[in-house]
Parts: structure tokens; sequence; C-alpha cells
């Protein structure tokens, strides 16, 4: 696709999300687009340490788990407003990355993968023992949402409808997107992609591979906390199962059914599995029986996940084109 | 000529086994030095000593009188020491040009706001990473792969990218572990080439290379190494008559016919 026909699709999608709330006032596919939005914020933050810098992260359910139980406990003991929250306990889950990172980013390949496991079930059982704080197994309930927003004229942006929540979310989403785009493309990026490719050479031509991966995973760990404020203050309760390590999963499977290492791939990931599911109106216990099988086939067949596949496709036509010609 | 590397008294043990035990040598500044000895003699640790892969045992290393040792890879790269790796090292999944873009990371100054905000450093760092890529890119001849990724080009094109991402760095010291590894004799001949031409660049270089053809033809000085040990050092001609080396080479007896 050319520059301009990419720039003519973004646009088009773009109108089709905003336009979408005033087509569809059904709660229930609200509800479900709302979701989508929350969980594709999550599964992009995943995607940057995962698929851009090679490290597989199964605790990103609990940097979730951390930025939502911040800002709820922020807003709910310290009576602070959503908007200051926000920022404040996506910084406290970067943060935590941060501190994770230095003794986890060490170890290389399936070592992270098991210590970042670990990390999150301690996190879960935290949440859940601390009862003091968390309020345990009962769960935070009465999360405020987002206050109004003063307009110089007088009137005011308010969040009480399904709409508003969702441009919201769609305003978070775009920010993220467009963040994570920045630092994918820039020269920041490469180096992160150099530590995916291969550490030792990455070291080897001058780059901190241990800086590298803690910028990423921090970066990452951030906005898994965007992701869990906004689900805190949209849904109003938490509970210790959402810091879970099935979230984990969750996000793993929407990043590799999507595509690893693509913008648009764990977007895609995330809308099809949160959507097609609801809509099938499929019993819990075979979503997770269904999901596993689709991984082991998608791992097997298509290991970039549907976006990648496509990529591929067309790169073998242009191949074909090429050979053609010559 | 002065000392460019100074190596005193290296040493590194491997649990019981001594992989290099109290080396010393120079490399002056502009020459072309060959590590040669037989399979296992320790030439590749030495690199990985010099550079930060490994820590030494004992011994330290100085580069333009400062003392490297024990500093990390990415450091010692930054002094201005460069390597290449025995099995062709590269970033496969990109582009040629991405490899030598990104290998130019060290000599740039943006960080994650210059990248999140476009600044002027930024598109600076860009600009010029872009610019020496694409001159060492013409260096080491590979202009019509540009856009190719690096696994699909050809064995010897790869040898010369994973050549070219050392250069990128900038070194003054260049470390390179058999360059000719797989390679025909007529690329040898073009590779030996293509290195005579990176020294006249101002680049000092330390080679490991097995085919003493090769080494008798290009190198100014040569260290031999044995089980660890240096058994002599010289020019091409005083090595090759030197009965320790021919010894460590054919084994006993030889030395006298």
């Amino acid at each position: 696709m050319n520059w301009m026909g990419r720039k003519w699709l973004i646009l088009t999608i773009l109108v089709i999300a905003v336009i979408i709330p005033q087509v569809v006032t059904n709660k229930y596919y609200m509800n479900i687009l709302i979701m989508s939005g929350i969980w594709s914020i999550v599964a992009l933050s995943l995607n940057l340490i995962l698929g851009y810098t090679g490290q597989v992260n199964l605790a990103h359910g609990a940097f979730f788990g951390i930025g939502a139980y911040a800002s709820a406990l922020l807003m709910l003991k310290l009576n602070m407003s959503f908007w200051f929250a926000l920022p404040l306990a996506a910084a406290i889950a970067g943060f935590f990355g941060f501190l994770i990172g230095l003794p986890a980013l060490r170890t290389r390949g399936s070592y992270f993968a098991i210590g970042t496991l670990c990390f999150n079930i301690i996190v879960t059982l935290i949440v859940d023992r601390w009862e003091g704080v968390t309020e345990g197994a009962r769960g935070l309930m009465g999360i405020p949402g987002p206050g109004p927003i003063p307009l110089p004229w007088g009137s005011e942006i308010t969040f009480k409808t399904m709409a508003a929540q969702y441009y919201l979310v769609l305003c978070f989403l775009i920010l993220t997107i467009f963040v994570l785009r920045r630092i994918i493309q820039s020269l920041v990026g490469r180096t992160f992609r150099a530590i995916r490719g291969n550490e030792e050479l990455a070291e080897a031509v001058g780059i901190h591979a241990m800086r590298t991966k803690i910028l990423s995973f921090t970066v990452s760990c951030f906005f898994a906390g965007v992701g869990g404020v906004l689900y805190a203050s949209y849904i109003g309760f938490l509970s210790p199962e959402i810091t879970d390590y099935h979230v984990s999963f969750d996000a793993l499977i929407y990043v590799m059914i999507g595509g690893v290492g693509t913008i648009v791939g764990p977007i895609i990931g995330t809308l099809l599995i949160v959507t097609i599911p609801e809509t099938l109106h499929i019993a819990a216990e075979f979503r997770l029986l269904l999901y596993g099988l689709i991984l082991i086939v998608m791992i097997i067949y298509l290991p970039r996940g549907i976006v990648g596949w496509v990529k591929d496709l067309k790169g073998k036509r242009r191949q074909e084109v090429a050979w053609e010609k010559s | 000529m002065g000392e460019i590397l100074t190596v005193q008294g290296l040493t590194r043990h491997f649990g019981g086994l001594a992989a290099v035990t109290d080396l010393s040598f120079d490399v002056r500044a502009g020459e072309i030095l060959s590590l040669i000895g037989p399979n296992g003699a320790g030439k590749t640790t030495v690199f990985n000593l010099i550079t930060g892969t490994l820590l030494p045992t004992r011994g330290k290393v100085f580069f333009q009188d400062h003392e490297i040792t024990g500093l990390r890879p990415h450091q010692t790269t930054s002094f201005g020491i460069a390597r290449t790796f025995q099995t062709t090292s590269l970033f496969y999944d990109e582009t040629v040009m991405d490899n030598l873009i990104v290998s130019y990371h060290c000599r740039t100054r943006m960080g994650l706001w210059d990248a999140l905000f476009h600044t002027g450093r930024s598109r600076a760092d860009e600009r010029q990473s872009r610019q020496k890529a694409e001159e060492i890119l013409e260096l080491i001849g590979l202009q019509d792969r540009a856009w190719e990724l690096a696994r699909n080009i050809p064995q010897e094109s790869q040898k010369r990218l994973a050549l070219g991402l050392a250069l990128v760095t900038e070194p003054k010291l260049l470390l390179l572990d058999e360059p000719t590894g797989g390679l025909t004799e007529e690329e040898n001949i073009s590779m030996m080439a293509l290195i005579q031409r990176v020294r006249t660049r101002g680049i000092t270089i330390l080679l490991i290379e097995h085919k003493m053809k090769i080494v008798m033809n290009i190198s100014d000085r040569i260290v031999v190494l044995n089980y660890g040990e240096k058994i002599a050092d010289g020019s091409p001609q005083e090595v090759g008559n030197n009965s320790a080396v021919i010894e460590a080479y054919l084994g006993a007896g030889y030395a006298e016919t």
C-alpha cells in the first residue's frame, strides 16, 4: 500500500470509530467496544516489550492491576481526581516495571518469562491478603469515574454516558498508538529491535542492552497502567482477579493472534477475541478451550499473527511481480 | 608508531582450565597484527577479554593509555574498539540498511523524549545515522542490496555486512575474528582488499585468521598462541622461521628438517 492509500485508510477507520456511538446505541455492544479499547491499550503496551524487544513478559496483568488499584486507592482514599490519578497511577505501574526489570531483565528467554510469571502471582497474593489497603477479596467498590472537564465558555465535558466513556477510551487508545509508534519508528525503537534480533551483537555494536530493555519495559508497564486506570474508573469495582496472570495470558493471546511486532496487530487481535466470543455467546469454559486451540494453531502456522501473515502475503506477491518483470 | 592497545599478563581460567595464560602484547597504531594458533589456542577468548564479553582472571588491558579492563562490551565499543564474530553475526530480520543504521547508535545522543517530540536532536541524529550507514554501505560494496533482508543476501555479502556493522561504530581498533571463514579463494582476495581499504582509513586491525597465505601476506606482525600462551611474535618472516611455531603447527620433529 502506498503512503497516500495508507493515510486514507487510517482516516476512514478514524471516522468510523468516531461515528460508531451515534449509530450503535445498544449498551451491550457499547460495553464490548469500550472493553476492546481498554484491552487494546494493554495489548499494544505488551507488544512493545514482547514483540519489539523480544522479552516474553508474563506479568502484564500485574502491571495492569497495579495501575488499576493505584488509581482506585488514590481516588478513594486520597480523594484525588481521576485526571491526577491517571498519570500518577500509570507512573506507579511504570516504576514497578522499572524495579522488577532491574533483576528480571538480567535473565534471558524462558527465565525472564518464568520470573515475571512468579512476580505476577506474588502481586495477586499481596492484593488478595493486604486487606487493610486493598479490601482483599471483597474488592474496592465505588471507584469514581472521570470528573467533568470545564470548558472556557461555561459548559463542560462530562463522562456520564456510554458514548462519552467510549470517546475517552478512544482518545487514550489513539494517544497510546501515537506514542508507541513514535518510539518504535525512532532510533530508540531500532535499538529495541536490535535486542530482539541478537542481544550479543547489539552489545558489541555499542548498545547498552540492560538500559534498553529496562526503558522498553518501563514504558510498556506505564501503558499497561493507563489501561488499568481506565478499566478501574469505567467498571467502578476492582477485585484481586483483575491482577491475575490470566489477564497476562489474555493480553498475550491478543498480541499473538493479531501479530507480534506490528502496530495494528494487537488491536485487531483484541477486537477479534473480545468481540467474537461475546457476540456468539460462547460459554466461558469453552472460550478458554478455544483460546488454547487457536493459540496452538497460530503458533504453528501463523507465528507472526494475522497482520504478519498478511504482510508476508503482500511481500510474496511483490516478489512474484518483480520476478515476472525481470 | 605508538601503541594503541596494550595487553599485560592477561589470564583467564574456566574452572580448572587455563584458556589464556599470562599473555602480553602490544598493537601499534595503524598496523595489521594477526593472532594465530592452532584450534583451541585461546584466540577468540583474547577477543572476548579485550572487548569485555569475558572478565579476565588476572591481567590488564589498556587502550590509548586508558585502562579498559573489565569494561562491558558496549563501553569498549564507545571507546573505539569494534569486533566481528567467528560465526557471522547480524540482525537477520532487518534490512542491510537497518542493520547499519542501528549499529551507529553508540555515536548518537537522542533519548526517549527526543523520539516522542521529534526534537531537532532526533532529526539530526537520524540524518547522521543514515549518512554514516550510506558511507559504509558504499565501502563494503552492498549498495545494491541495501533494502534486502540480511538473511536473504549471499554468505560473502553477509561477511561484508558483519564487517560493516563494526565499521559504522567508528572504531579506532577493529578486531576481526576469521573474516574469510567459509569463503572461496576468489572471495578471500576481495575480502582482503576490503580489509586493506579499511586500514587506509586509519583503523588499526587485530586479526584472527587460519589461512596462512593470507596471514603472511597481510600482516605487519604476528602473535602466535598455543594452549593459551604466547609462543612467538614478530614479523611474518621471523614467525615463519620460528621452531616453536613449526612445532606447534606440525608437531615435534619437523623443526629440525
